[in-house]
C-alpha cells in the first residue's frame, strides 16, 4: 500500500486492549467455517469463516447491508426466531458445532449472551432484570442472586448508582445507565461469550465512553464480538477486527494492523471514508 | 490476562441438562393448554350449532317462514318475525347510518379540539360500554310519549291551508304502542356507537397525503371529504355498519322495553308477502306507526316455554336456524361488496 | 372571476355542513343526557306529580333489604340485593369460563399459532361473537342444562333445577370470550418486540418469554379487558332471561335459578302495571343501578388502558 496516503490517527486503545496481540497463539472460542447465510431466496453470508480468540475482542466493522449484524446473531441462533431462515456451514463453540439441530439454543445462549443496540430493559425492578437470566435457569436461592445481581452490576459499573434502589423500576434509569443494566443482565446468565450489536450507538459520548472502558474491562475474563458502524469505537476498543463487505468477510487481522496498514484495497478505501 | 480458573466443558447438546428438560417439558405443556382452550372455544361453537341444528330438524321446512304464530307448533312460523326484524332493521339503518357517518366524519374531519368535542368522545366510548337493556328504558321513558304527542296531531281531525288555495287534510294515522318507529328509534341509539367508532377507524386509515394533494388542487375541505375521503373509507364503513346491523337483528333486549309484541300474528302494515308490497306500495306508509315483533323476540318466547314436553324447543330451533341464517346472508354479501370495493382501492 | 363568487357560496355551504355533522355528533351527548335525565328522574326525583321511586323506598331499604318483592302495599320488599347477587353470580362464573378461555386463545394465536391458523381462528371468534345471545339463551336452557349440568352434576349427587344461573353463567363466559380473547391480543401483540428477543438471548424458552416476560408487560391491558368482560357479563340480557328464569332469590345457589337485575327490568315492562305504579317504578331504580354499576367498571378499564399506552408510547 502507498506510503504516501494520510497519516490514519489511530486513536489510543482503551486500557486492556492490546492492539497487536497475535491471535494464533490463542485458543478459538469461536471458529466459524465457511458460513452461508439465506434470508428464504437471499443469500446475504457467503463462505465467511472466522476464529474469534478467547478473552479478546474482535470488532466487525463494514458498511450498513454488509451482513456483519446478521454474522453476530447466527452465534448464538438468534436468527432462528426469523421464519424462512437457514444457513450452512459450521459454527464451533465449546467444541460443538452449534449449528447441528441437536443443539439446544436455550442453553447455547445462557453461554453466549448478546447485548443489543437499543437497550431493552424489563418492566420489572433493576434487581429482577438482572435476576432474570439465573432465575429462569432455574435458581432460587435468594441470597445466590443477591450475590450474582451485586457482582454482575459492579463488572458492569453500574452497582456505586443503583445500590440503594434495586427494587425500584428499571424504566427510570437513564439511556446509558440502561445499556449497562442490560449488560449487568447478561453476565447474570453467567456466559462465556458476549455478542454485542452496536451497543453504544444510542448514547451519548460520555455514556459511549463507559461502554468501552466497560469492555476493556470484561475483556480480561470474557470473549466480545462486537459489531460497530464506528471505525473510531473498533479501533479503540478491539483486539482484532474483521472488515465485512456485501456478504463477505474482506479481511481480518490485528487490529492496528488493519487500521495502519491493510491488506486489500476495499478495507483501507472503507477505513478511510471513500465509501460506507 | 487474568487468571482464568477453568470451568468444566459446557456441552450444548439437548437433554444434557435435566432442569432444562423440565422447563422445556413446561413449556410443551403450556403450549398444549391454551391450544386446548383457544379450540374449546371453537368446540363449543360447533356443539352450539351442531345441536341447534339438529333440533330444528324436525321444523325446518319451507313453510316455517311462510306461517304465522300458531299454538300448534307444528304449524308455528316466524312469517311475523321475518317482517318486523326486516322493517325494523330497514328504518334502523335509515336513521342511524346518516347520523353515526356524519358523525363519524364530523370528529375525525372537522372538529377542533376544544372542550365540547372532547366531551363526545369521552362520552362514545362510554356510551358504547352500556347495556343495550339501558337504552330500552330511554325508548320506553322518552319516545313513547313522543309518538303521543305525534298521534295527537295526526288524529285525522286537522288540516293545513297550503298556499291558501285549498286545504289539505293531515291523515289519521294509528300510532300503536311498541311501533316499528319507537322500536327503530331505540335501536339506532343502541347501534350508533358502533357506527361511529367503526367509521372513524375507516377515516383514520385514509392516508393523509390524499386528503393534502386534494387540498393542494384546490378543493374545499368538504369537498375532499365528499369525494376523496368519503369513498376512500368506505370498505371500512361499510363493514362498520354490517357489524352494526347484524346486531340489531339479534338484539331483543330493548325492543321488548318499548312493548315489542312476544306473540303476533300480524305484520306491519298488514304486509305478509313481497307481492303484495309490490302490488299496494302505499301500505308502507303503516308500517312505521305499527305494531310488530321480530326474530329474537320469538325465539325468546318459544324458548320460554315450561312445557315439559318441550314442544316448542324445535320452532324455537328452527327460528334461531333462521336468524343465524339470515346474519350469514348478510355478512356474507357483505365480504363480497368489500372484497369488490377493496381491490378498486389499493394504496 | 366567477370562481371568486362561488367561493363564497362555497364557504357558506361549507358552513352549513359543518353545522349539521356537528349536531350529528352532539347528539350521542344528548343520548347520554336523556338516560341519565330518564332514570333520575323516575328513579331518584319526578317533577310535577309523579312521585319517583326513592321518595317511595328509602335508600336504606333499597341496600340493606334481602327481599324483593316489588308489589304495592304492606307486602312490598325493595331490597336490591337479590337481583344484585343474581348478576354477580352470572357475571362471576362467566368470569370463571371466559378469562382462561379468552387469555390462553389470545397467548395461543399470538405465541404460537402460525399464520395459516390464526387466518383460521380469529374469523371463528368473530363468528362466535357475534351469535345472538337468545341463542345462548336456547343453548344454556336446552342443552347444557340437559345434557351436561344434571349428568355430571348428578354424578356428586347434586341436583340442579332447570332454570339455574350455573348455565346462564357458563354461557355467558363463552359469549364474552372473543371479547377478552381479541383485547389481550391486541396489547400483547403491542409488546416490542425487542422485548422478546432480549428475553430469548437470555436463554429463556418459549413459556418464559410468553408468561415471565410479555404477559407481565402487557398485564393492565389484559386486565382492563376482564373488566370490560365482566361489564359485558353484568348488562346481558336475554341469555340469562331464558337461562336462569325469573325468580328473585337471595342465596347465591348457582345450581337453582335467580332473576338479575336486567332479566328483572324486561318482566317489568313486559308485565302489566300501570305508569306510575310502584312495580314499575322499581324498575328505574334497578336500572340505575345497572347503569351506575356498567359505567363504574368501564370507566375503571378505561383508564387502566390509558395508563398502559402511556408506558409504551
Amino acid at each position: 500500500m502507498t506510503d504516501e496516503k494520510s497519516a490514519l490517527s489511530v486513536p489510543p486503545s482503551v486500557q486492556g486492549v492490546d492492539r497487536n496481540l497475535d491471535t494464533s497463539s490463542h485458543s478459538a472460542a469461536i471458529d466459524v467455517r465457511n458460513l452461508n447465510f439465506y434470508y428464504g431466496d437471499l443469500q446475504v453470508l457467503f463462505d465467511v469463516s472466522l476464529k474469534v480468540p478467547e478473552r479478546s475482542v474482535t470488532a466487525l466493522i463494514g458498511p450498513s447491508g454488509c451482513g456483519k449484524s446478521t454474522f453476530l446473531r447466527t452465534l448464538n441462533r438468534m436468527n432462528d426466531l426469523i421464519d424462512g431462515t437457514r444457513c450452512t456451514g459450521e459454527c464451533f463453540v465449546e467444541s460443538q458445532n452449534i449449528m447441528d439441530p441437536d443443539v439446544d439454543v436455550v442453553l447455547l445462549r445462557k453461554h453466549v449472551g448478546m447485548v443489543f443496540q437499543k437497550s431493552t430493559p424489563f418492566p420489572k425492578s433493576i434487581f429482577d432484570n438482572v435476576a432474570y437470566g439465573p432465575r429462569v435457569a432455574g435458581e432460587r436461592n435468594r441470597a445466590v442472586l443477591a450475590d450474582l445481581v451485586e457482582s454482575c452490576l459492579r463488572k458492569a459499573a453500574l452497582w456505586d448508582e443503583v445500590s440503594d434502589r434495586l427494587h425500584t423500576s428499571a424504566m427510570a434509569l437513564s439511556g446509558g445507565q440502561q445499556q449497562r443494566l442490560c449488560i449487568a443482565r447478561t453476565l447474570a446468565t453467567q456466559p462465556k461469550i458476549i455478542l454485542m450489536d452496536e451497543p453504544a450507538s444510542a448514547l451519548d459520548p460520555a455514556s459511549t465512553d463507559r461502554i468501552e472502558n466497560l469492555i476493556g474491562e470484561l475483556c480480561a475474563s470474557y470473549t466480545i464480538v462486537i459489531v460497530t458502524h464506528n471505525m473510531q469505537q473498533a479501533s479503540r476498543v478491539s483486539h482484532q477486527t474483521a472488515f465485512f463487505f456485501k456478504g463477505r468477510l474482506v479481511e481480518v487481522g490485528p487490529t492496528m494492523k488493519i487500521f495502519t496498514s491493510p491488506g486489500e484495497k476495499r478495507t483501507e478505501d472503507y477505513i478511510t471514508g471513500r465509501f460506507g | 490476562m487474568s487468571e482464568f480458573v477453568d470451568q468444566p466443558a459446557v456441552s450444548f447438546r439437548q437433554g444434557t441438562d435435566t432442569l432444562l428438560r423440565r422447563r422445556l417439558l413446561n413449556a410443551k405443556v403450556f403450549r398444549t393448554v391454551c391450544m386446548l382452550l383457544t379450540y374449546s372455544s371453537l368446540a363449543v361453537l360447533g356443539v352450539l350449532m351442531g345441536s341447534v341444528l339438529w333440533s330444528s330438524l324436525s321444523r325446518l321446512a319451507p313453510d316455517f317462514l311462510t306461517n304465522h304464530y300458531s299454538m300448534n307448533p307444528v304449524r308455528c312460523g316466524i312469517l311475523a318475525g321475518l317482517w318486523g326484524s326486516f322493517w325494523l332493521v330497514l328504518l334502523t339503518a335509515a336513521m342511524s347510518i346518516p347520523i353515526g357517518v356524519g358523525s363519524a366524519v364530523y370528529l375525525e374531519e372537522m372538529a377542533a379540539d376544544n372542550f365540547l368535542v372532547r366531551l363526545i368522545r369521552i362520552n362514545l366510548s362510554n356510551l358504547a360500554g352500556v347495556p343495550s337493556i339501558v337504552y330500552g328504558i330511554l325508548g320506553l321513558s322518552a319516545f313513547r310519549p313522543l309518538m303521543i304527542s305525534l298521534q295527537t296531531f295526526f288524529d285525522g281531525t286537522r288540516a293545513i291551508n297550503v298556499l291558501g288555495l285549498f286545504r289539505v287534510r293531515i291523515l289519521h294515522l294509528e300510532i300503536f304502542d311498541g311501533s316499528v318507529l319507537i322500536g327503530a328509534m331505540t335501536m339506532s341509539l343502541v347501534i350508533l356507537p358502533i357506527v361511529i367508532i367503526a367509521s372513524q377507524e375507516a377515516l383514520r386509515a385514509v392516508p393523509s397525503s390524499i386528503r393534502v394533494a386534494s387540498l393542494a388542487l384546490g378543493a374545499t375541505r368538504w369537498q375532499t371529504i365528499w369525494r376523496q375521503v368519503i369513498p376512500a373509507a368506505l370498505p371500512g364503513i361499510a363493514t362498520g355498519v354490517i357489524l352494526a346491523v347484524s346486531r340489531a337483528i339479534g338484539e331483543a333486549a330493548p325492543i321488548m322495553m318499548i312493548g315489542v309484541l312476544t306473540v303476533a300474528s300480524m305484520c306491519p302494515g298488514g304486509i305478509e308477502t313481497p307481492l303484495q308490497l309490490l302490488q299496494d306500495p302505499i301500505s308502507v306508509i303503516a308500517v312505521p306507526f305499527d305494531q310488530f315483533t321480530a326474530m329474537p323476540v320469538e325465539i325468546y318466547d318459544w324458548s320460554k316455554q315450561p312445557d315439559p314436553q318441550d314442544r316448542f324447543t324445535d320452532v324455537a330451533a328452527a327460528g334461531i336456524v333462521v336468524l343465524l341464517g339470515v346474519l350469514l346472508i348478510i355478512n356474507a354479501a357483505a365480504m363480497i361488496v368489500r372484497a369488490r370495493a377493496g381491490r378498486r382501492i389499493q394504496w | 372571476m366567477s370562481d371568486w363568487f362561488s367561493a363564497k357560496k362555497n364557504r357558506r355551504h361549507e358552513t352549513v355542513i359543518r353545522t349539521g355533522l356537528f349536531v350529528c355528533a352532539a347528539l350521542s351527548v344528548l343520548t347520554t343526557g336523556a338516560i341519565v335525565y330518564v332514570l333520575l328522574s323516575n328513579a331518584v326525583y319526578a317533577p310535577g306529580d309523579k312521585t319517583a321511586f326513592f321518595e317511595r323506598v328509602t335508600v336504606t331499604e333499597f341496600l340493606t333489604s334481602t327481599q324483593w318483592k316489588p308489589v304495592e302495599g304492606d307486602r312490598g320488599r325493595f331490597g336490591i340485593w337479590p337481583l344484585l347477587s343474581g348478576t354477580m353470580m352470572v357475571a362471576l362464573i362467566s368470569s370463571l369460563v371466559s378469562i382462561p378461555a379468552g387469555l390462553g386463545a389470545a397467548i395461543y394465536m399470538t405465541e404460537y399459532a402460525g399464520p395459516r391458523e390464526r387466518q383460521f381462528l380469529k374469523p371463528m371468534l368473530e363468528l362466535l361473537a357475534g351469535i345472538p345471545s337468545v341463542v345462548f339463551g336456547f343453548f344454556a336452557l336446552k342443552f347444557v342444562t340437559p345434557w351436561l349440568l344434571k349428568p355430571v352434576l348428578g354424578l356428586l349427587n347434586l341436583d340442579v333445577s332447570i332454570f339455574n344461573s350455573l348455565s346462564a353463567g357458563i354461557v355467558v363466559g363463552v359469549m364474552v370470550t372473543p371479547l377478552i380473547a381479541s383485547l389481550s391480543e391486541d396489547v400483547i401483540r403491542s409488546v416490542p418486540r425487542s422485548l422478546r428477543e432480549a428475553a430469548h438471548a437470555l436463554g429463556s424458552t418459549k413459556f418464559d418469554v410468553s408468561m415471565k416476560v410479555v404477559v407481565p408487560a402487557a398485564l393492565s391491558g389484559i386486565l382492563a379487558s376482564f373488566l370490560l368482560a365482566f361489564s359485558r357479563a353484568v348488562g346481558e340480557t336475554m341469555a340469562v332471561a331464558i337461562a336462569a328464569g325469573g325468580n328473585p332469590v337471595m342465596a347465591m345457589n348457582p345450581l337453582k335459578g335467580s332473576q338479575t337485575m336486567t332479566g328483572f327490568m324486561v318482566h317489568a315492562s313486559t308485565g302489566d302495571s300501570a305508569a306510575d305504579s310502584i312495580s314499575r317504578m322499581s324498575m328505574y331504580a334497578v336500572g340505575i343501578t345497572l347503569f351506575l354499576l356498567t359505567l363504574l367498571i368501564n370507566l375503571i378499564s378505561g383508564w387502566i388502558l390509558r395508563r398502559y399506552r402511556e408506558e409504551y408510547q
